[in-house]
């Protein structure tokens, strides 16, 4: 297929739909609504199911039902509507039905702003909603990687019967490139939705899908089964993406947008004879930990940059236990680091200087 | 000789007493000799006289769909409940 | 007459679509009766094979081990939305909430308001007691003035909680609600036109006529601290001159058939 110049969040509704995403129930919030406009024509195009929702509760609501009855369901929103969105996915997960969620994140907390940020990490990353569960996050840096990466969501959903998340930022969402849409695959036919989905009690056993274990002897055993499931995503779903890692003394760790910024930081400090690489993780649930500990073991120094105010560096420094100094360098609240800020950080890093507390340097 | 009968059963009855309450020919007793697996007295046909129509406007009333009627009829013909 | 000419009928058994086990309801509740009009009224239309249920948070969040097809658990007061999910995807099957006065009209409103206004082609059970049972007997929406509840100890006092919600009145406003009906439990006649609402709603599903809901004045003795049939008592007295019964809204497709 050609290229063409896209834009994030159209590009991310377009690959959902080639997915066989069968419908899509979302709330109208910047910086994420083309999406919702992109599907509002699509489906009904299609055939397939689309619903603007009264709010972002009713909306991860719509898509739980959906779900039950078997089909391939998403929706988007971003930061705050995000939020709204916490009780229903850990509902979805302590229900096991395959979810896929893009969460184009944005200034906060609260109102915030709609300029880009990586402000959700920690609150989708490490699960979100209460109880224990954790969805697979995964982490585009460019709009090609946004949609690969909802290309295969829904099989992955499926696959482990997960939430899925993209995690992208408001960059991202609005930022255009040139990138290919992968081809159109059919939607699944009714007869063939899963076993266990709710579709009528014919020549069938009822089934029922809740998220209710009143014996904490049952409830214990669920979680188990979701702590073995987790197991098996951590084993088998961990991507990450290196850049001039080989002979490195300081790493770079970064996602999304900061790690494009990384980027263009580390061919400038290269050309000035720093020895630094990129560490990218692509996958930030499963985290490439192992990755991390291994490099701890060959560089001086790490650099954690982030838009947001330190939450990925914390599963980096557990990584790392110490072995050798972690710095971070971020910027909240919309703010976007530039690759000279990042250039600075890595050429102080170099130095042994102690970061300077102004900006984001912690 | 009765024209109607009920059953009463023990699995679902939780002796809540609605029956009695709405029988026209107050013909349903709680049986206090026995405990249901629950725990609970259920209720019974006391109809020594044979007064029973099976008019199943207990069985309307259950709250427990506890209640079973018959009628003896010489052309069945259904009953109130089915709407 | 002669013992040839007399037969013993079956007049009334328990439904088929109720699972043959006990309930957890407390005794005289009338989430009983709802529950076995609901069953009589699938068994009776031949469809719960493709009927799909959503139960609520509440007194009832177990109602998906009474009765006998598919059913889904939502969270508190987002059973429409739940069920609006299924039905799209679904267009085919019969989908059902079953909610109580706090999941229907406190934390659920907005998803009430909204099924009804876009007038989602499924049906709402809603059963109306005054006061959160599960919980053990706080106030809700629907708890009249002066009434004692946990978290009103001295009487409902409008000054500080409000005035009661009135949902049929509400949502009949709606242009997408095809059926908008309230009945009662309290005695064997109004039981019996329930169920005759049950059967009209789940019939206006069928038609695909719009959102249909059936509003049933509900009794709980243990949080109203009175015996079963004085709470049936309380019921007329009380809850009906505040929910008056009848027929809020009914699709012209639908009004010639509608008896009371």
């Amino acid at each position: 297929m050609a290229k063409e110049l896209l834009e994030g969040n159209v590009a991310f509704a377009e690959a959902a739909v080639r997915a066989g995403c069968e419908a899509y129930f979302g709330y109208p919030i910047t910086p994420q609504t083309e999406a919702l406009e992109h599907m509002a024509r699509r489906m009904p195009e299609l055939g397939r199911v689309f619903l603007q929702a009264e709010s972002e509760v009713a909306a991860v609501n719509m898509v739980y039902g959906a779900a039950c009855a078997g089909v391939r369901v998403m929706t988007s929103s971003s930061s705050p509507g995000v939020s709204l969105m916490m009780e229903g996915l850990s509902y979805i997960a302590g229900s096991e039905v395959p979810v896929v969620l893009v969460d184009v994140m944005r200034g906060g907390p609260g109102l915030g702003n709609i300029a880009p940020s990586q402000g959700d990490y920690n609150q989708m990353v490490k699960g979100g909603g209460h109880g224990d569960y954790r969805p697979i996050v995964l982490a585009p840096a460019t709009v090609q990687e946004l949609i690969d990466l909802t290309y295969q969501a829904f099989d992955l959903a499926e696959k482990y019967r997960c939430i899925v998340v993209i995690l992208a930022d408001g960059s991202l969402g609005q930022i255009m490139e040139p990138a290919e849409m992968p081809p159109m695959r059919p939607v699944r036919k009714a007869e063939d939705r899963p076993a266990w989905a709710l579709t009528g009690a014919h020549a069938r056993k009822p089934n029922i899908i809740s998220s209710i274990y009143i014996d904490p002897v049952e409830e214990e055993k669920f979680n188990l089964v979701l702590m073995q499931k987790m197991a098996r995503i951590e084993a088998n779903e961990v991507r990450y993406k290196e850049l001039l890692l080989e002979d490195a003394e300081i790493a770079v760790v970064a996602f999304g947008t900061a790690g494009r910024i990384a980027q263009s930081a580390i061919k400038a400090a290269r050309e000035e004879g720093i020895k630094v690489g990129l560490l990218r993780p692509v996958s930030l649930y499963p985290y490439p930990y192992e990755r991390v500990r291994e490099l701890s073991r060959k560089v001086k120094s790490i650099l954690v940059l982030e838009m947001n105010g330190g939450q990925m560096v914390d599963d980096v420094k557990m990584a790392v236990e110490g072995r050798v100094p972690v710095r971070f360098y971020g910027r909240m609240g919309g703010m976007v680091p530039l690759p000279d800020e990042v250039l600075d950080e890595i050429r102080a890093l170099h130095a042994q200087r102690a970061p300077v507390p102004t900006g984001g340097a912690r | 000789m009765a024209k109607g009968r009920i059953e009463v059963n023990d699995l679902y009855c939780k002796g809540c007493g609605l029956c009695l309450t709405v029988c026209p020919k107050q013909v349903i007793a709680i049986d206090h000799d026995r405990l249901t697996p629950k725990g609970y007295h259920p209720a019974m046909l006391a109809d020594p006289e044979g007064a029973c129509t099976g008019c199943a406007i207990c069985a309307v009333i259950c709250p427990d769909a506890a209640i079973t009627v018959y009628r003896l009829t010489p052309a069945p013909e259904r009953a109130g409940v089915a709407a | 007459m002669t013992t040839a000419a007399m037969a013993e009928t079956l007049i009334y058994s328990r439904p088929e679509a109720l699972r043959p086990v006990h309930t957890h309801y407390c005794p005289g509740c009338t989430h009983g009766v709802a529950h076995r009009l609901i069953a009589e009224v699938i068994d009776e239309m031949g469809i719960r094979e493709m009927t799909i249920g959503v139960a609520p948070v509440g007194c009832s969040v177990f109602a998906y081990n009474y009765f006998d097809f598919d059913f889904a658990e939502a969270a508190h007061g987002r059973a429409p939305a739940m069920a609006t999910g299924i039905k799209r995807v679904s267009p085919g099957k019969i989908v059902f909430t079953y909610q109580g006065d706090g999941d229907l009209a406190a934390i659920g409103m907005s998803e009430i308001m909204h099924v009804a206004g876009r007038g989602e082609n499924i049906t709402t059970i809603f059963i109306n007691n005054a006061i959160y049972g599960m919980t053990s007997g706080q106030m809700a929406p629907t708890t009249l003035p002066g009434q004692k509840t946990t978290s009103t100890p001295l009487g409902r006092d409008v000054e500080v909680h409000g005035f009661p919600l009135k949902m049929c009145e509400i949502l009949s406003q709606m242009e997408g609600a095809a059926y908008i009906v309230r009945r009662s439990l309290h005695d064997p006649a109004n039981i019996r036109k329930a169920k005759k609402a049950l059967r009209q709603a789940f019939e206006v599903q069928r038609q695909g006529l719009g959102f249909a809901m059936v509003e049933l004045l509900s009794s709980c003795p243990t949080n109203w601290g009175i015996p079963a049939e004085a709470a049936l008592h309380w019921i007329e007295e009380h809850m009906i001159p505040a929910y008056p019964l009848g027929d809020y809204k009914v699709h012209p497709a639908i009004a010639e058939k509608v008896g009371g």
